[in-house]
């Protein structure tokens, strides 16, 4: 048996994908890291106080996992679903009653994004409270903020495309508050000065009408599934990069 | 890549102390992988367990013309939501959330202390912590009361009470007078950003005053929520401060 597989790894096949056969030594553990392309975000060794579990509770890798599976079974929703007012909510009827696992899909893509909201919320609480953007991560830090902010919007956006009751009026009051922003917006203080009104204003801008209408819709489905996960997917490479240079996990001084 | 396995991750700036030398590593293949994948398998089978039990909620086809009893933003922003029954909507909405942002991305250049990092060392850094847990308390104490204790017209309904009951969307209030309100706020500001220099001159001298003024502003900012919303709630204060451009 394990001759066999001692066959397989030494073969041009294996070593033409993974570069190097599985680790054994010491020297091929650091390399099997820096030699594949995935595990190469990782440093190729961590201060063993960086892998106690009651440390990171493993939140930020938590979180990141969660952006896959979010992006794995989004995609599969985004074969079933026409960002489309009048066929929106009949599709999502379809994922749930029709298309072959589309109801559990849809089950996941949703609780797996309340639960990115949570772990990166706690995620953000960890390393606060161990000072972990503490010279040199702050900057790391102010990223990770981004993300949060993206975490919430990526979350935002996706609530409309149901085009159910919950959805239409969750994201009617929240993009209201778009309506109060100072000069910009049609209710905030001094849009007047501006010559700002209900039809120019931020919200218009965001909603692309005066109301939640098609345009919102196309514009949230654009948001949620194209432009906000790239700008994820970047952040998190940065902030996952700062994290190997500026030394890894915190530790003890 | 001249990358040699051992040092290549070391510190990177001059402030971190923390060089690779002196803590004992591990290598991460298979120390981390590990941990990572069993994370990964168990997240994966507790979600899948999850979702076959628990459907995605789906209700009626969006209708504009049909506004239910009461329409809740979803829950991470139902606290600012809560808000905008103790401030105007331009500070609940806009500029509440603003200063978190900013606020939250200034921590790092604020807190200049360097004990009790790379572990959970309440004593060592006391302040930052109330702060920051005090901050979570409030967001995820508001976001309790808007999504378990706000029914229609956002009057307050404590959970299972009916909603069949009908309630005056805000009970009776008032407003202080413009000159109490001004004082008022002023001198929370002013106690606020004098004792604690005064009490803990040292920390100011740390800190140094643009960092001092700057980081008890948004610590007085935050503290002023849960205030403004005990004044109202408990002495019937509308607002604190009347005028006809804003209201606090
Ligand atoms: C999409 C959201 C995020 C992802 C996927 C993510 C991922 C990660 C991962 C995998 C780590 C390695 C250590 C760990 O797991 O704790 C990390 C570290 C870090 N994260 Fe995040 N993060 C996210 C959001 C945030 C937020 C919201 C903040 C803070 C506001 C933040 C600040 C940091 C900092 C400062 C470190 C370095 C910690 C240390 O050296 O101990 N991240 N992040």
């Amino acid at each position: 048996m394990s001759g066999i597989g001692e066959r397989i790894r030494n073969g041009q096949l294996w070593k033409s994908i993974f570069r190097v056969g599985i680790p054994s030594d010491r020297r091929s553990r650091l390399q099997v890291i820096l030699h594949n392309f995935f595990l190469h975000l990782h440093p190729t060794r961590v201060a063993r106080s960086g892998l106690k579990m009651t440390y990171t509770f493993c939140l930020g890798g938590i979180s990141a996992f969660l952006f896959i599976l979010l992006t794995i079974t989004g995609v599969f929703l985004m074969f079933y679903y026409v960002p489309e007012v009048g066929r929106a909510y009949s599709d999502m009827k379809d994922i749930g009653f029709v298309v072959p696992f589309g109801r559990v899909m849809r089950a996941l893509h949703r609780w797996a994004a309340h639960g990115m909201v949570i772990t990166v919320i706690l995620h953000m609480l960890r390393v606060a409270l161990t000072g972990s953007y503490k010279p040199p991560r702050e900057f790391n830090w102010v990223i990770g903020v981004s993300l949060l902010v993206l975490t919430l919007l990526l979350s935002f956006t996706g609530y409309l495309l149901p085009w159910d009751q919950l959805a239409f009026w969750a994201i009617t009051v929240g993009t209201n508050m778009a309506a109060a922003v100072p000069v910009a917006g049609h209710d905030g203080p001094f849009h007047e000065v501006a010559g700002v009104a209900v039809d120019n204003d931020v919200r218009y801008a965001l909603l692309g009408g005066i109301e939640v209408g098609p345009n919102a819709l196309i514009r949230f489905y654009v948001l949620h599934c194209v432009a906000l996960p790239l700008i994820a997917v970047v952040l998190m490479g940065v902030h996952f990069w700062r994290v190997r240079k500026d030394g890894g996990i915190s530790r003890p001084l | 890549m001249a990358e040699s396995p051992v040092r290549s991750e070391g510190a990177a700036r001059e402030g971190d102390r923390s060089g690779t030398a002196s803590v004992p590593m591990v290598e991460v293949w298979p120390n981390l992988v590990f941990i990572e994948l069993v994370a990964m398998v168990l997240v994966t089978a507790g979600l899948v367990a999850f979702s076959l039990v628990v459907e995605a909620p789906l209700e009626g086809m969006a209708d504009p013309g049909y506004t239910p009893a009461v329409a809740k933003a979803p829950w991470y922003f139902v606290g600012l939501q809560e808000l905008l029954v103790y401030f105007d909507p331009w500070i609940a909405g806009v500029m509440v959330p603003g200063i978190i942002i900013v606020g939250l991305m200034a921590i790092p250049y604020l807190d200049r202390n360097p004990a009790g990092t790379g572990r959970y060392a309440f004593r060592q850094r006391p302040l930052a912590w109330i702060a920051f847990l005090s901050g979570m308390a409030l967001w995820f104490g508001l976001i309790a009361i808007g999504e378990f204790a706000r029914g229609p017209h956002w009057a307050w309904y404590w959970p299972g009470e009916s909603w069949d009951v009908q309630k005056p969307a805000q009970p009776p209030s008032w407003d202080l007078p413009l000159g109490w309100g001004i004082a008022a706020v002023g001198s929370y500001l002013a106690a606020g950003l004098a004792l604690p220099a005064v009490l803990f001159p040292a920390f100011r001298r740390q800190l140094g005053t643009v960092r001092y003024l700057l980081a008890m502003s948004l610590l007085l900012g935050l503290f002023s929520i849960p205030l403004k919303i005990l004044l109202r709630l408990v002495f019937g204060i509308h607002y604190v401060v009347a005028t006809d451009w804003f209201n606090i």
